[in-house]
């Protein structure tokens, strides 16, 4: 497990950053509900009427007048599209930053098998999504308490599972990524992240590529259908389940045959 | 037993030719020398062996055992100086020694302590603002300090000053005495000489000598620089000679009392004999090669 330790203590500076600026941006959006719900009359009718961009980011199908219509859009934004470049981040410079920094001839001259590097790393990047999205939900938890709105369980609950599986299969995504690029993969990383928050923006302006849903993570997240409909994708999930799964195979087979330059 | 063995072992990077049919074999306990220019294999050669590249062909084994399949018990068993040592940032040098030992579950602690010693070298300062010297310093700390069996040192002396190559070389002589099989790649002919009993030239990725040091130095010419005028006539052993006003320079590998008795009788102001670089030296291989 050095190899574990070592590389989250490598990227705890990120991890510092990156969760302290979400959860920031979580807890401020929080302290701003109660000032926001007192102008929300007028404010929610003209939100969920701007057409195609209402329905672009769900303001049609929620009441942003509630905590939860709030919280699934602003929120939602804030940890859907910030955790999902994390993910993105921290998964693809996992692999591919030892060949970028040279480390890796240091790395792999060590009696550590190429699998056990993939193995720690691809824990890494999980243990650090993970943190990330345990401190968030405790965050947004006690802010609510503190601004005294009942905290909707289900609801939150349902869209916080739905963010931490969004991100890991950004996350797998990168990973899978990471173990083919030498050079260049945090544009590549962030370039899967925007592609995917994109692709879900599409699917929601128009029912002809309402397909692109099943294959965009943020298919599963979308705060606006969680909230309406009250429930999860478990088949939208699943596809993406089996994304992540071919696409951390295709790491494990890439990096145990790669050659290392 | 060996304690380097290669059979054929040949590398291409998609058509471009790394290593071709190298069949190398250092017995172990030796202090081998693998001697070649930039781009002749060298450290392809050096890559397949600790399994950073997979051969194309042929077969790799180190400390008796196949490279493809125990890599990672070869290994814990091996030390690699590379060429050019990087590091990860915002390490103290203590903290990439611990990784390391830490990467071989092993507590080098206190020989990483004596070395830093022998060689100078703080453990508190950061890895990332150390000099070239002081990183390669640290490569050799971490090969040296688990005391393994095989070391494989790639270019060990680039950066190290005289006085720290003398105290590194010690410690090589120290490990070898006590049964350390030591290989190592450099480009210093001399260098090989002087500490190394057997060893083995690479050209365009083809080995084209193996032997001991003393059977490849006698096969080896001397670069002859003469300032003035003299009668080389009919001396044997001359090669590559070149002639600019005065001057006249060439490769001997002839009889060293004809040519002083040649140069007695011509007026010279000022002679150098001098070991040839590298090139020289191939190309006294490749005429070698020619005449067979």
């Amino acid at each position: 497990m050095s190899l574990l330790k070592h590389e989250l203590r490598q990227g705890r500076t990120a991890f510092l950053i990156w969760t302290g600026a979400i959860a920031l941006l979580l807890v401020l959006c929080i302290f701003l509900f109660p000032e926001m719900k007192e102008e929300m009359g007028e404010i929610g009718q003209m939100f969920s009427n701007m057409g195609a961009f209402s329905a672009a980011f769900g303001m049609d199908r929620l009441n942003f007048g509630t905590f939860i219509g709030y919280y699934a859009i602003e929120c939602g934004n804030v940890l859907g599209l910030g955790g999902a470049f994390f993910a993105a981040l921290c998964a693809v410079e996992s692999l591919s930053k030892e060949e970028r920094m040279g480390t890796a001839e240091f790395l792999l001259t060590h009696p550590v098998s190429r699998r056990q590097v993939v193995r720690e790393k691809l824990l890494s990047v999980l243990l650090r999504i993970t943190a990330l999205n345990l401190i968030c939900y405790a965050l947004v938890l006690i802010s609510a308490l503190l601004i005294k709105e009942t905290i909707p369980w289900k609801e939150i609950n349902m869209l916080h599972l739905a963010y931490f599986i969004m991100q890991l299969e950004i996350g797998a995504i990168c990973f899978g990524l990471s173990a083919f690029l030498r050079k260049g993969a945090i544009g590549a990383g962030l370039g899967v992240a925007v592609l995917a928050y994109m692709l879900n923006i599409i699917a929601n302006l128009t029912k002809s590529v309402e397909f692109l849903k099943n294959l965009t993570p943020f298919g599963y997240c979308d705060g606006a259908e969680i909230v309406s409909q009250g429930r999860l994708f478990p088949g939208r999930m699943g596809i993406g389940l089996l994304i992540s799964f071919l696409c951390l195979a295709a790491a494990y087979w890439q990096y145990g045959r790669k050659d290392i330059r | 037993m060996y304690a380097i063995q290669t059979e054929n072992l040949t590398k291409y990077y998609s058509k471009t030719r790394g290593i071709l049919n190298l069949s190398l074999a250092v017995e172990a306990g030796d202090f081998f020398g693998f001697i070649g220019p930039n781009g002749a294999g060298k450290s392809t050669t050096i890559r397949s062996l600790l399994g950073l590249i997979t051969p194309s062909s042929g077969k790799a084994m180190l400390l008796g055992k196949d490279v493809a399949r125990n890599r990672e018990e070869i290994l814990q068993n091996t030390g690699y100086l590379p060429s050019e040592a990087l590091f990860y940032p915002g390490m103290r040098v203590k903290e990439v020694l611990k990784l390391s030992a830490d990467l071989r579950k092993m507590d080098c602690s206190r020989e990483a302590a004596l070395l830093c010693e022998r060689l100078e070298l703080d453990p508190s300062r950061k890895a990332e603002e150390l000099s070239f010297g002081n990183r390669k310093k640290l490569a050799i700390i971490c090969a040296l300090q688990s005391k393994p069996e095989l070391l494989i040192l790639d270019e060990p002396t680039g950066g190290l000053d005289p006085l720290m190559q003398h105290a590194f070389f010690e410690i090589l002589k120290e490990r070898n005495e006590e049964g350390t099989t030591i290989f190592m790649s450099s480009h210093i002919l001399s260098e090989i000489e002087r500490h190394c009993r057997r060893a083995a030239v690479i050209r365009e990725g083809e080995l084209i000598a193996q032997g001991s040091v003393e059977e490849l130095a006698k096969t080896s010419a001397k670069r002859v620089v003469i300032q003035g005028d003299v009668d080389l006539e009919g001396l044997e052993g001359i090669r590559d000679l070149r002639t600019m006003d005065r001057s006249v320079s060439f490769l001997f590998n002839g009889e060293i009392g004809r040519l002083l008795d040649r140069l007695a009788r011509g007026q010279i102001q000022d002679v150098s004999i001098s070991e040839p670089d590298l090139e020289e030296i191939f190309l006294h291989y490749y005429r070698k090669e020619e005449e067979a």
